[in-house]
Formats: structure tokens, sequence, C-alpha cells
């Protein structure tokens, strides 16, 4: 268990390494920094001016270490943009992310785990029918078209919630919902496919020979095991709702991660931006990493492989 | 569903294209879903003959006139006009072309990188399999929205860019179900006669491997286009993809958004397109998988 530990971990740093020199290079290739510091209409002495004094003019690799050292050491710098430290930015952003992404994993568990398990138990019946219809919808449904929806749903029509900002619990409600439908269907069927299998196996035509009562059969023994694919999905569904983030925290203007991702991008905010990508990539292998070791631990046959 | 075998009653033994053609027709989700699919390819493709008018036109005495089934709506603009007074059902069908266009370059952009890492991975396995893992895993780790957003801000939006950006990021999931593919093909006997024979690896990969793996290609190809045309909307909405004026479903949403209060239609329109189109495809990918997996076999 140890050594698969310590060879997942030494993987998530080369990650973590490999994703910082893209963050760095990818933002440094595709634009001028200088030029985007001096802003529009700035004339090309003044351009000249801020790469020295930002030493944009040395070679790139040496600008990589460089701010990689100051990174790691927990320096990220100065937003050109808010004018002022990027740590304090992040730091002030991330909390309303991280609510956002557990209210949003939260819900979708919540909906897609009774839905999965009512429709591998009554499979073919219209309520797998009806599980299958909400899960279809949902991959079809462009996530920032449902956001609209509910906006004018609950906001125009009801006037119950608030359309944008991060003020109350009121304002985290349309954003749940929006980012947990878009990644519930992937959990809805990964529970219904597990719970059909699991359910035709014979420890739980054992346990109902043993005149077990049904809801003894299905939560206890089944459902306990049809969940363990459900952790690895939890993984790579975190970094969809890291990405989904940056939309729906947009539409809504909640000040979270995602949204000052998008506010760095649009004003050209390169400490930030680099800072932002860093940080929510290095999120997702810590949450791969925390998923993977979770797995090993509940299912041993992974730690050889 | 037995009806297309009335035609040949007595016929002995149906060809092994028969079977598979019934075996598709048999999948109500994937008649479903190619069909669906079809009409929107046959729209996209027609789109001249059926846009009533130039989807660029504008006409500001003529704005937001709503669909004919609202009582102001007008024949004249079965789906009624945009903000800027163009042709709604002209701009979706052109949209069409843009969804379209997406899927297939930026599936063939990323099919290919993907399928060749990830033949490279399960057919040498040994360090290029771990090296692969590594770009799969690095990949993965980066959320693809927000690298392309970073990407096309910098550089500028265009169709092209967009579909650059997206063909160059989203190569992860071929990769990882090729390179399982090809470890269960290469394994097999047919393989291991080929390299006795002498056969070179490029051969080898190329003749025996792809061939017998394609399947599998197809069905990630289709999943993909769709979250492909949905990637493009969504950066097309936050204004950073396609550029105005063209008619990018996500765009066109993007543009109605300050004026969906009151036309609520100028969303719904676009949006329901999308939904239609990831819809099929998605319905059309599933069937496919279902009749190719050996399970769905009869």
């Amino acid at each position: 268990m140890i050594g698969y530990v310590l060879k997942r971990l030494g993987l998530a740093l080369l990650v973590a390494l490999a994703v910082s020199a893209i963050a760095f290079f990818l933002l440094r290739l595709s634009g001028d920094a200088a030029t985007a510091i001096a802003g529009e209409g700035a004339r090309q002495e003044d351009i000249e001016l801020i790469r020295k004094t930002y030493g944009l003019d040395r070679p790139l690799v040496v600008q990589y270490v460089e701010w990689l050292w100051q990174t790691l050491r927990g320096d990220f710098g100065t937003s050109l943009y808010f004018k002022t430290p990027v740590s304090a930015l992040v730091l002030d952003k991330l909390p309303t992310t991280i609510v956002l992404g557990l209210t949003s994993l939260g819900f979708a568990l919540l909906v897609s785990i009774p839905l999965g398990v009512l429709a591998a138990v009554y499979a073919n019946s219209w309520i797998d029918r009806l599980a299958l219809a909400i899960a279809v919808v949902g991959q079809a449904l462009p996530n920032f078209f449902f956001a609209l929806i509910l906006v004018m749903f609950f906001s125009i029509t009801l006037r119950w919630l608030p359309v944008s900002g991060s003020d109350s619990w009121a304002h985290f409600v349309m954003p749940t919902i929006a980012l947990g439908y878009y990644v519930a269907p992937a959990f809805m069927r990964l529970v219904r496919a597990g719970m059909i299998e699991v359910l035709s196996a014979d420890y739980i035509r054992t346990a109902r020979a043993k005149g077990l009562p049904a809801r003894s059969v299905i939560f206890k023994h089944a459902l306990r095991n049809a969940l363990v694919p459900v952790v690895a999905l939890t993984a790579v569904q975190l970094g969809f709702l890291l990405g989904g983030s940056v939309v729906v925290e947009t539409i809504f203007a909640l000040d979270g991660l995602g949204y000052l991702a998008y506010q760095s991008i649009t004003y050209k905010d390169f400490p930030v931006m680099q800072v932002v990508v860093l940080l929510l990539s290095v999120l997702y292998v810590l949450l791969t990493l925390l998923a993977d070791v979770a797995n090993a631990w509940l299912d041993p046959r992974i730690r050889v492989a | 569903m037995t009806d297309t075998t009335l035609s040949l009653p007595e016929a002995p033994e149906p060809s092994p294209a028969m079977k598979l053609l019934r075996r598709f027709l048999g999948q109500k989700a994937f008649v479903i879903g190619t069909g669906i699919l079809a009409v929107i390819v046959l729209l996209a493709l027609a789109a001249p003959l059926i846009a009533p008018h130039d989807p660029y036109l504008q006409n500001l005495d003529l704005r937001t006139i709503p669909p004919v089934w609202y009582e102001k709506g007008t024949w004249a603009h079965p789906l009624g006009t945009d903000q800027l007074g163009r042709d709604y059902l002209s701009r979706v069908v052109y949209g069409a072309r843009i969804s379209l266009l997406i899927g297939v370059s930026v599936v063939v952009i990323s099919g290919l990188i993907g399928t060749a890492l990830g033949l490279a991975a399960g057919y040498f396995g040994g360090r290029v399999d771990l090296l692969v893992t590594f770009l799969v895993t690095t990949r993965l780790s980066m959320p693809v929205i927000l690298v392309a957003l970073a990407v096309v801000a910098m550089i500028g939006g265009s169709l092209w860019i967009v579909i650059l950006v997206l063909g160059f990021l989203k190569w992860d999931r071929f990769a990882v179900v090729m390179r399982s593919a090809t470890q269960q093909v290469r394994s097999l006997d047919y393989v291991a006669a080929a390299e006795s024979a002498g056969a070179s690896t490029t051969r080898i990969v190329l003749g025996e491997v792809l061939p017998n793996i394609a399947p599998h290609l197809i069905v990630v190809a289709t999943l993909e286009a769709a979250s492909a045309i949905l990637l493009e909307a969504a950066l097309s909405f936050l204004g950073l993809g396609v550029q105005p004026p063209l008619p990018s479903w996500g765009l066109m949403i993007s543009e109605a958004k300050a004026y969906m209060f009151f036309s609520f239609w100028l969303i719904a329109i676009p949006g329901t397109a999308l939904a239609l189109l990831i819809f099929a495809i998605n319905l059309a990918g599933d069937g496919l998988r279902d009749v190719i997996s050996p399970e769905g076999r009869a």
C-alpha cells in the first residue's frame, strides 16, 4: 500500500511540474506580456521599458524557473488589473469555488444515487425511463443554456432567487443546480449499471434467500459494492466541475476562482491567469491522487497493478 | 422490427453486411439518433436553399419579431428575427454548419493525435506507455475550457483558432480508449502471426491492429464530437470563441442574453437546436457502442 501511494505521489508531483511549465509557456508564447501590461495604445518605448523593468527580455526558461521558485515560496506576484497580490486574491476566492464544488457534487449525488438505485431495482419500468430521460437531457443541455433557463424560471418568473452575485446562500442555489445537473448523468448511469450487475450476484441471491428484507439487501449489501466505482468517477467529475465552474460562476457572477479565471483572461492579467490555471490543475491532481488512494484502499486488487 | 426480412423470405443465410445492418436497425436509439442527425446535416448542407433570407442582413425596422406560433409572428420570418433584425431561421440553419464543422474537424485533429499516442502506448508498452500515460494525466488535469479560453484570449478568436485549440486539447479520451483496445488486440494470435511472418511494425499497427480497434474509435469520435460542439458553444457564449457576425449557436445565445426577459425564444431556439444536435449524436454514439460491444451482439 505504501509503495503504491509513493508511486502515485511521484506521478502527481511530475504532473504538477509539467502543468506549471505548460501554464507558464502556453500563456507566454500565445501573447506578449509586456504589451498586455502596457495596455492598449501604449507607445513602443513604453512597452520596451516595461519589458526591461519586469525582466521580460530575459530567456523564457530563466523567467520560468524564477516564476516557479517564487510560486513555490507562495509569492504569486501582483495582479495587473486588480493591483493586489495574487495570493490574497486567490485566497479570497478559493472558498467560494470549494463551497460550490461541494454543493454541486452533493446535489449530483443526491439526485443520481437514489434515481440510479430505483432505476436498477425497477429496471425497464417507468421510473427507469424517467431516470434515463433526466440523464439524457442533462447530457444534451449546454450548461450555460440551462443556467439561463434557471434564471428565467427562478429569478424572473417566480422571483425567488437573486440573478447574480455571491452575498448569501441564495446566490449559490442556481449555480449548484446548473453545475450539479451537468455532472449528475454520468453518476446516474454508473450507479444504475453497477446496481444491476451487483443485484444479479450470488451473494445477493443468498441474502435474499436467507429472507433478509429487500431494503437491507439493496442498501446494505448491493449499494455498498455498487458505489466503489463511483469514488473513481468522482475524481474525474471533479475535473469537469472545476472546468464547468468557470462557465457557471461567470454567468452568475459568483465571485470564485472560476469567475476570477474568466476576468483575468478577459483583462489579459498574466500573473493571475498563470496562478489560476496552475491552482485549478494542481487541485485536480490532488483530488485524483486522493481518489486513487481511496480506491486502492477500498479495492486491494488495484494496489498490485 | 422483423419487417426488413419480409422481402427475402427464403434467404438461406443473410450476408454479414445484412446481419450488421439488421443489428443497427434493431437499435432504436441508434435509428432515432442517426435520423435526427441526418436531418440536421441535410439542413446544414442545404442551408442556402432553406434559409429564407441572408443570415447576415440586418434590418433595424424588423427587430425581435417573434416566431410564427406567437400572435405577432409572421411567415416571412418563421422563427422571427433577432435584436438586429436578422432572420432567425436563416441564422439557425447556417449555425448548424458551424457546429457540424467544429464537431468533425476537432475530432479529426484530436483523433489523429490521440489514436497515434494510444496505438504507440498499447503496442510498445514499457517506457512509451509510461510516457503516454503521463501525457494523458497531465492533459486531464488542466480543464479544457480554461486553457482554451486563455489561448483564444491571447491569440484572438476565430472559427479556425477554436478548431485548432480544441483539436490539440481533446485527444485524451482517444488515447485512453485506443491504448486499452490496442493492449487487448496486441496479444491476439493474428498479431503474433504477422510478427512471425516478418511484417514491419508500421504494417502490423496500421494493417492488423488499427482495423480491429476501429469500432471503438468511431464510438469515441461521436461522443467527442458532441463534447467539442458543446465546448465551442460555451467558448462563443463567453465571447472567446467564434466571433460575430458568424451565426454560432452559442454566440447567438450570448448576443440575445440581454433580450431574453422579453423575447425568451431568442435564446430558446439556438439552445434547443444545440441540445437536439448533442442529443442526436449521443444517442447515435450510445447505439453504436451497444451494437459494437460483444454483449450487444445477438
